[in-house]
C-alpha cells in the first residue's frame, strides 16, 4: 500500500504547524512533514512527493494587508529556484492529480484569497468569496457548534452524524461572496459544509456568540466540488483529543476528539486511491 | 513622487472598524457622532509605472470581493470632517513593511533604497460635529501624538484641495557619523546637567567615578594609543550610563540598606538580592539537594528547570510599564515581544510554549480629571490590551494566564506583565542545552530587524520617573512577523549546533547585549558601521544603544559562519558579522577603522559601589471600620462581584488565542457554559505526552496598605494556592518574583523613601520565609523601581506591587480538577481557616475602608492543606476546586456554583475559625489565606476527610439541584440568597462591553 504522505506548510507567519502534523499522524498518516515555505521555495521540498497539503493556522505576514492577503500574492508570483515554475504551479498540479488540501483559519483564508475555493467550475484562481473581518469587531476565541451538511462532496466531514465542535480562533472569519449567484452555487451544490449552529445542531444560526463572526448563511468552511479541497474556520487539529474540548473535567467524553475525523477521513482518503 | 493607492469597502459591506470607533466615541468622548467609515492608504514612494500600481491596488492590497480601489484620486465621500492618521517618521510601520515586500514579489524584483510604502487611515466622521470636536476625537482617540501624525479636513476644504495630498514620513538624515567627546573636567553642577540633557540617568557619584576613571594615567596612556583623547566619547558615556542604569543594574536590589524595623532594631542589608532572592533558592537546593530539579537560574535571561529527562522548562516574566504609559498599544506589543526573546534567548535557545501576562490599571471608567501628559485610563486600558493581543497572537504563542487588577493608584503608571515559558531539549548535539559559552575569536553576530532611533534611552529613561519631557524615541513599535521568521530560522540553526551562543538585544540594546557576551569571554571588537540601519543618519552611540526589536545577538564559530549565513538567506532573515569576540578584556567599539569607545570591561561591570539606601518601618494605623450587622448580604455578595477586580475580564480574555499550539488542558474558562474563572492554566507542551506544565499567579497590591510583608506573602501563598487547585505538583515547582515599586530612595522628591524602602526589605523577607518553606526556588525575576509619575505638583506612587508567578508539572494532565461544580448532591468542603482577616479586603474597599487586620499565611498549615489536598487530586477524589482570594467565601462559591450550573448551599457556623471576631460578614468576606473551596461526590466523600485529616478543613454544605446560592448565617437565619442568573449577570457586566 501507499505510504500516505501530508505536507504541513509554515513560515512567515504560520502558528499550527505541530498540531496540525501531530493531528494527521494520528489520523493515519505514514509522515506528516513541516516544511519551511523556504524549503519549498528553493525546491529542496517538492509538493509532487505528498498527498495531502495542510495549510494551518497562523498570522501570514502579520495579516497585514489583511488575512493572508501578502502569502496569497508571494505564492501567486515567486519562482521556485532551479525550476521553471512558480509555486502556485505546483498547487494547481497537486489539485489536477487528484490530491488533498485542509486549509484551517489562515489556511481558508488563503485559499479563499487565491481563488482555490470554492472554484466554482474548476476555476482555482479566481477569487469570488472573502473572510473579513468579525462582524464583533474582535478577535475571538471560542467553541462552537458547527453543523454538517451531509450531501456535501466534502470526504473529510463523511461519517460525521449532525455536527462537530471545535474552537474558533481568529479576527478575520466573517465569510462573504461576491454576487447572490455564487452563494446560490455554493448552497444548490451543498459546498457549505460546516455552518454555525445551536448545541443540537438543528438550525444554522446567525446570533452572536454561536456564529461569533457574522459569516453569511452561518458559513464556517466550504469545498470545492471534487471534496477535496476544503477549508474552514474552525479548528479540527486542535480537538483530537478528550483533554482539549472546555469541559472535559464535567463531561463523559471520548477518549478521541471531534476534529481527528478530518484527518482519518484523508488518510483513508490517500490509502484508497494512491 | 509618491502615489496614494486608497482602499474603500464597498458600500453594501459593514465597517466593523467604524462602527467601533464610533462607539468609542460615545463611550470615551460622550460626543454623538452619526457614522464612521475607514479607508487604508498605501503611499508608495517609489518608482512604479502606472500598470504596476494598479496591479498593486488590484492584487495584495485590496480584496476584490468586498473592496474597491483608487489611485491617486480621493476615495473619501459623504462626510463631514475626515480624519487621516498615520506614522511619524522612523515608527516601525508593520503594515508599510509587509505592503512592500508584496510589490516586490509582484514585480519580481525588491523595490531600491530609499524607496517605500508607508500607510495610513482615513476616518469619515459624520454628524453635527464642529472642528473642535474633530480635534478632540482626533487626539483623544484615533492618534498618540507621539508617534502619529494626522490631519483633519472638513468636507468644503477636502473638496476645494481635491483630497489629501501624499505624504511620505521618510527619516531625513544628516549623515552626521561623528563622535563628539564629553568634558568631564567640570564642576559638579555641569556633571549633572551633562547626565540629565542627555537622559543618562546617572547620579552625581556616578558621574565621579566616570570622572575618576578618565583621569587615570594608565587609562589615560592605553587610549592614546588607539587614537582616543582622555576624555570620553558620547559612545562610551551612552554606553556607560546604560550598563549602569537602574533599569540594568538593579541599583536599588544591590545596595546597602540600613533597616530600622520600627521596634528598635536596625539591621545592615548588603543586597536585597543577595540576601533574600538568591539566597531562597541556593537555601531550596541545598535542602532539596540530589532532588534539586534547578538547571539555570538568575544567570540567563530566563529561569531553567527540568521538567523531565528529555525537556527543560524555561521561564521569564518582565514588565514594560514605562513605554506603556506613554504609547500603550506599541508598549505592550514590545513588552511581549520582548519577553518573547527572554526565553527564546536563554541557554542555547527554546521553543516559546505559553504567554502570561497581568495588567493593573486605573478604573477605566474614571471621571476625575487627571495631570496633563498622563493618558485616560481607559486610553490605556485599550491599548495594553490590544498590543498584548495582537504581539501573543500573531507569534503563534497561547496566552494561558493572567489577570486584571485595578486601582486608582496606577493611573500614575499602570503595570504591565508579560511573561513566557518555554521548552528546550535537555540536550542538543550531546551538549546540556541550558548552557552556553563563548570562545575568543567567535564572530559576532546580529540578526532580525535594522537598527532606527526608536528605542533610545529606554533603559535610561525607565529608570526614572515619567515626567512631562519623557522623551519620545522611547517608544517604539514591535513587528511580531519579523521576530516569528527569526525565531523559525534560529530553532533550525540551533539544532544544527550553527552557534554557540545567543542572547536577546533588549533594553540597552547591542550595548547591553554584546557587553554580557563580552564579559562570557572576555572583550570584543565590534564595528558599528556594520549594522545595518532602518536609515542612514544615525550617529555610532545610537547604534550602539537602540533598542530596536526583533534583534538576537550570537556568537558564531568561524568554521560555522558560512552555513549560518547561507541558511539564514534562505529563511530571509537578516544576518550580519558586526565583530570578533576576544579575550582583550576591553569592550571596543570602532566606526570603520577609527575606535569610538574602549571601555575597560572590569570598568563597566564591576565599577559601582552600591547605593546606600535608609529604610525605616512604621507600622501604619488605619481607621477600624464599625460594620453595621445586616440580616441579608446578598446585595454585598452581588456588588463584590460586580467590583472591577472580581468581575469577569472574558471580553479581554477570548481576544487571547489561548489554545494555539494544541497543549490547552485547563482553559482560563471553564463551566457548564466554558464562562467560569479557571485558578490556573494547565498545557501539554508535548503532545504526545500526558506530562503537563501548570502555571498560576498571585498578586495583592492593596495589602501593602497594611504591610507589604504580608502583600508578599499573600502573592506568593495565592500563585502557589492556583497553581497547586488544578493539580500542581508540590514536588517540581518554582516561582518567580517581580517588584514593581515606587521609588524607594530617600530624595527631595522621596521625603517618605525610607518608608517605601523598608516595605521593599519587608516583602523581601516574606518571598524568603514562605518559599524556603515551600520548597520553592526562585528561578527568576525582575524589578522595576520607578513607577511614580510627577509633573512637579502633582506625585502619584503606585502600591508596592509584587507579582508572583509559579510554574512546575504535574505528571498526568488528565487528573486536572477545574473550578466548576459538577453535579448536584456533591459534598461542599471549605479547607484551610477561616480568621478575621478583612483588613484591606475588597470588601473594606468597598465600604471605603483599609483596616488593619490583614491576613496573614500560616506557612505551615498551608503546607499541610495543599500536600494533602494534592494526594486527594491525585486519587481522583476531587470534583471541583476553587481558591478564595478577593471577595472571600462568597464569592468563591458563588463563581464555583454558576459556572457548573448547580446551586450551592453552605452553613457559615460550620466553617473552620481561627481567633476571634466570628461574625456572618467575617466568615462571608474575609481573605483568609490558603483557602480552597473543594466539592466531592458523596461516595468519595468519606475518602477525601481521610486525605484531608489533620488540616483545618470542614465540610460546610453540598451542591444543589436548584442553582441558587444559599448561605445560612450564624443565627440560623438565610444571608445570602441569590440565583445563579443573577450572581452571573452581576459579575459579567462590568467590562463586557469593553
Amino acid at each position: 500500500m501507499t505510504k500516505a504522505k501530508a505536507l504541513v506548510i509554515t513560515g512567515n507567519g504560520t502558528n499550527c504547524e505541530m498540531e496540525a502534523a501531530h493531528a494527521c499522524r494520528l489520523g493515519g498518516f505514514d509522515e506528516a512533514r513541516i516544511a519551511h515555505i523556504a524549503e519549498l521555495l528553493t525546491g529542496e521540498v517538492s509538493l509532487d512527493d505528498y498527498h495531502f497539503l495542510n495549510l494551518t493556522g497562523g498570522f501570514l505576514d502579520g495579516d497585514d494587508l489583511g488575512s493572508a492577503k501578502a502569502q496569497a500574492n508571494r505564492l501567486r508570483y515567486a519562482a521556485v529556484e532551479g525550476k521553471e515554475e512558480r509555486l502556485v504551479d505546483q498547487i494547481t498540479r497537486f489539485i489536477a492529480d487528484g490530491k488533498l488540501i485542509l486549509g484551517v483559519c489562515n489556511g481558508f483564508q488563503l485559499l479563499v484569497k487565491m481563488g482555490m475555493l470554492p472554484a466554482l467550475s474548476g476555476n482555482y484562481l479566481n477569487q469570488t468569496v472573502t473572510l473579513t473581518y468579525n462582524e464583533c469587531g474582535r478577535f475571538q476565541d471560542r467553541w462552537c457548534y458547527l453543523k454538517v451538511d451531509a450531501d456535501s462532496p466534502s470526504l473529510y466531514t463523511k461519517g460525521i452524524e449532525g455536527g462537530v465542535y471545535l474552537p474558533v480562533r481568529h479576527g478575520e472569519g466573517k465569510f462573504l461572496v461576491d454576487d447572490a449567484r455564487t452563494l446560490d452555487a455554493i448552497e444548490a451544490k451543498h459546498l457549505a459544509v460546516l455552518k454555525y449552529s445551536d448545541v443540537n445542531y438543528s438550525a444554522p444560526t446567525m446570533e452572536f456568540p454561536e456564529n461569533p463572526n457574522g459569516s453569511i448563511n452561518a458559513i464556517a468552511g466550504i469545498c470545492d466540488e471534487t471534496g477535496r479541497i476544503m477549508g474552514l474556520m474552525p479548528h479540527p487539529e486542535a480537538f483530537v483529543h478528550r483533554t482539549q474540548h472546555p469541559r472535559w473535567t464535567r463531561e463523559e467524553l471520548p477518549e478521541e476528539g471531534e476534529g481527528l475525523i478530518f484527518f482519518k477521513n484523508a488518510a483513508k482518503y490517500v490509502k484508497e486511491n494512491f | 513622487m509618491p502615489h496614494r493607492i486608497e482602499i474603500t469597502l464597498k458600500d453594501e459591506v459593514r465597517d466593523p472598524r467604524g462602527e467601533r470607533i464610533k462607539r468609542e466615541i460615545g463611550h470615551f468622548l460622550h460626543l454623538d457622532v452619526a457614522e464612521v467609515r475607514t479607508i487604508d492608504v498605501y503611499t508608495v514612494d517609489a518608482e512604479l509605472s502606472a500598470d504596476e500600481l494598479a496591479q498593486a491596488a488590484a492584487g495584495p492590497f485590496s480584496d476584490p470581493v468586498i473592496q474597491d480601489y483608487s489611485i491617486d484620486k480621493p476615495a473619501a465621500a459623504s462626510f463631514d470632517f475626515l480624519v487621516e492618521v498615520g506614522f511619524r517618521a522612523g515608527v516601525t510601520d508593520n503594515v508599510g513593511r509587509t505592503a512592500k515586500e508584496a510589490i516586490g514579489y509582484l514585480l519580481g524584483r525588491q523595490l531600491a533604497a530609499g524607496e517605500g510604502v508607508y500607510t495610513s487611515v482615513q476616518y469619515l466622521l459624520s454628524g453635527k460635529l464642529t472642528q473642535a470636536d474633530a480635534e478632540k476625537i482626533a487626539t483623544g482617540l484615533l492618534c498618540n501624538t507621539l508617534i502619529q501624525r494626522y490631519q483633519i479636513l472638513d468636507a468644503a476644504t477636502f473638496k476645494a484641495q481635491g483630497g489629501v495630498a501624499p505624504f511620505v514620513p521618510k527619516v531625513q538624515g544628516e549623515a552626521k557619523v561623528e563622535v563628539n567627546t564629553v568634558n568631564l573636567e567640570v564642576s559638579d553642577e555641569e556633571l549633572m546637567r551633562i547626565s540629565r540633557d542627555g537622559v543618562l540617568a546617572l547620579t552625581l557619584d556616578e558621574m565621579k567615578i566616570i570622572q575618576a576613571h578618565y583621569r587615570d594615567e594608565k587609562v589615560r596612556e592605553e587610549r592614546v594609543k588607539v587614537g582616543l583623547s582622555t576624555a570620553p566619547t558620547d559612545v562610551e558615556l551612552e554606553a556607560l550610563a546604560q550598563t549602569w542604569s537602574e533599569h540594568c543594574k538593579h541599583k536599588i536590589f544591590s545596595a546597602d540598606v540600613t533597616y530600622e524595623d520600627g521596634e528598635g532594631n536596625t539591621e545592615k542589608i548588603n543586597s536585597l538580592f543577595k540576601s533574600y532572592i538568591q539566597k531562597t533558592t541556593a537555601d531550596v537546593r541545598a535542602a532539596q539537594g540530589d532532588k534539586d530539579y534547578c538547571l539555570s537560574v538568575f544567570k540567563d535571561n530566563a529561569g531553567v528547570i527540568k521538567f523531565n529527562d528529555d525537556w527543560s522548562l524555561v521561564f521569564k516574566v518582565e514588565t514594560h510599564n514605562s513605554p506603556s504609559a506613554l504609547d500603550p498599544y506599541g508598549g505592550a506589543l514590545t513588552g511581549i515581544v520582548g519577553v518573547n526573546r527572554d526565553p527564546f534567548g536563554t541557554g542555547k535557545g527554546a521553543k516559546l510554549i505559553f504567554n502570561t501576562d497581568v495588567f493593573c490599571f486605573a478604573d477605566p471608567f474614571y471621571e476625575k480629571e487627571l495631570p496633563k501628559r498622563l493618558l485616560h485610563p481607559r486610553r490605556i486600558y485599550e491599548g495594553v490590551v490590544e498590543g498584548v493581543e495582537h504581539g501573543g497572537n500573531k507569534s503563534g504563542i497561547p496566552t494561558v494566564n493572567g489577570s486584571l487588577v485595578f486601582d486608582e493608584r496606577f493611573a500614575g503608571k499602570p503595570l504591565v506583565f508579560c511573561g513566557t515559558a518555554g521548552l528546550m531539549p535537555a540536550a542538543i548535539a550531546g551538549e546540556a542545552s541550558h548552557v552556553k559559552k563563548i570562545v575568543p575569536g567567535d564572530l559576532i553576530v546580529m540578526t532580525g530587524g535594522r537598527i532606527g532611533k526608536d528605542g533610545i534611552h529606554g533603559a535610561t529613561f525607565s529608570s526614572e520617573e515619567l515626567n512631562e519631557n519623557s522623551p519620545v524615541s522611547a517608544v517604539q513599535i514591535g513587528d511580531p512577523i519579523t521576530q516569528k521568521r527569526m525565531f523559525d530560522f534560529l530553532i533550525r540553526a540551533r539544532d544544527k549546533a550553527l552557534y554557540r551562543f545567543i542572547t536577546d538585544n533588549g533594553a540597552g540594546g547591542l550595548s547591553s547585549s554584546i557587553g554580557e557576551m563580552s564579559e562570557e569571554c572576555g572583550g570584543c571588537e565590534l564595528d558599528l558601521s556594520k549594522a545595518p540601519l532602518k536609515y542612514p543618519g544615525l550617529a555610532p552611540w545610537e547604534i550602539l544603544i537602540s533598542e530596536a526589536q526583533e534583534r538576537m545577538s550570537l556568537a558564531v564559530p568561524p568554521e560555522q559562519i558560512d552555513e549560518f549565513m547561507e541558511m539564514a538567506k534562505r529563511y530571509g532573515v537578516e544576518a550580519t558579522v558586526l565583530g570578533t569576540f576576544t579575550d582583550s578584556g576591553i569592550f571596543h567599539m570602532l566606526y570603520g577603522e577609527k575606535t569610538v569607545a574602549y571601555l575597560p570591561l572590569s570598568f563597566m561591570h564591576a565599577g559601582l559601589p552600591p547605593m546606600q539606601i535608609p529604610a525605616r518601618w512604621e507600622k501604619p494605623v488605619h481607621e477600624e471600620p464599625k460594620l453595621e450587622v445586616s440580616g441579608d448580604y446578598t446585595g454585598d455578595v452581588k456588588a463584590l462581584l460586580s467590583s472591577l477586580n472580581i468581575c469577569s475580564k472574558e471580553s479581554v480574555v477570548r481576544r487571547y488565542d489561548h489554545e494555539v499550539q494544541g497543549g490547552s488542558v485547563v482553559k482560563p474558562f471553564t463551566g457548564v457554559d466554558n464562562d467560569g474563572p479557571s485558578d490556573a492554566a494547565v498545557v501539554r507542551p508535548v503532545l504526545d505526552s500526558f506530562e503537563g506544565v501548570v502555571v498560576g499567579h498571585g498578586i495583592c497590591p492593596r495589602y501593602s496598605d497594611i504591610d507589604a510583608y504580608d502583600m508578599a506573602a499573600n502573592a506568593i501563598d495565592e500563585g502557589l494556592r492556583n497553581y497547586v487547585a488544578v493539580g500542581g505538583s508540590l514536588d517540581l515547582v518554582a516561582g518567580l518574583d517581580n517588584f514593581c515599586w515606587c521609588d524607594p530612595v530617600l530624595s527631595d522628591r522621596t521625603p517618605d523613601g525610607p518608608y517605601k524602602m523598608a516595605q521593599l526589605v519587608r516583602a523581601n523577607k516574606a518571598l524568603y520565609d514562605y518559599c524556603t518553606f515551600f520548597s520553592m526556588p526562585l528561578i527568576s525575576g525582575k524589578d522595576s523601581m520607578k513607577n511614580d509619575f510627577y509633573d512637579g505638583t502633582t506625585k502619584i506612587s503606585i502600591p508596592p506591587t509584587l507579582l508572583f508567578s509559579v510554574i512546575g508539572k504535574m505528571e498526568d494532565a488528565r487528573l486536572a480538577v477545574t473550578m466548576d461544580v459538577k453535579r448536584a448532591g456533591d459534598q461542599v468542603y471549605l479547607l484551610g481557616a477561616t480568621g478575621n482577616e478583612l483588613g484591606a479586603s475588597e470588601y473594606l474597599v468597598q465600604k471605603g475602608f483599609v483596616g488593619n487586620n490583614v491576613p496573614k499565611v500560616d506557612a505551615a498549615a498551608a503546607l499541610a492543606t495543599y500536600r494533602a489536598y494534592g494526594a486527594a487530586l491525585n486519587a481522583g477524589l476531587v470534583a471541583s476546586c476553587h481558591d478564595l482570594s478577593d471577595g472571600g467565601l462568597a464569592v468563591a462559591a458563588a463563581e464555583s456554583a454558576f459556572a457548573g450550573g448547580f446551586g450551592i448551599e453552605l452553613d457559615l457556623a460550620k466553617v473552620s475559625f481561627k481567633g476571634d471576631g466570628k461574625s456572618d460578614v467575617v466568615l462571608l468576606f474575609s481573605e483568609s489565606a490558603s483557602r480552597l473551596l473543594v466539592t466531592v461526590r458523596p461516595e468519595r466523600a468519606e475518602a477525601f476527610e481521610k486525605a484531608m485529616a489533620g488540616t483545618a478543613f470542614a465540610k460546610i454544605g453540598a451542591v444543589t439541584e436548584e442553582p441558587t446560592l444559599k448561605v445560612k448565617g450564624l443565627s440560623g437565619g438565610v444571608v445570602v440568597n441569590a440565583a445563579n442568573a443573577e450572581l452571573k449577570a452581576a459579575w459579567q457586566a462590568p467590562l463586557k462591553d469593553l
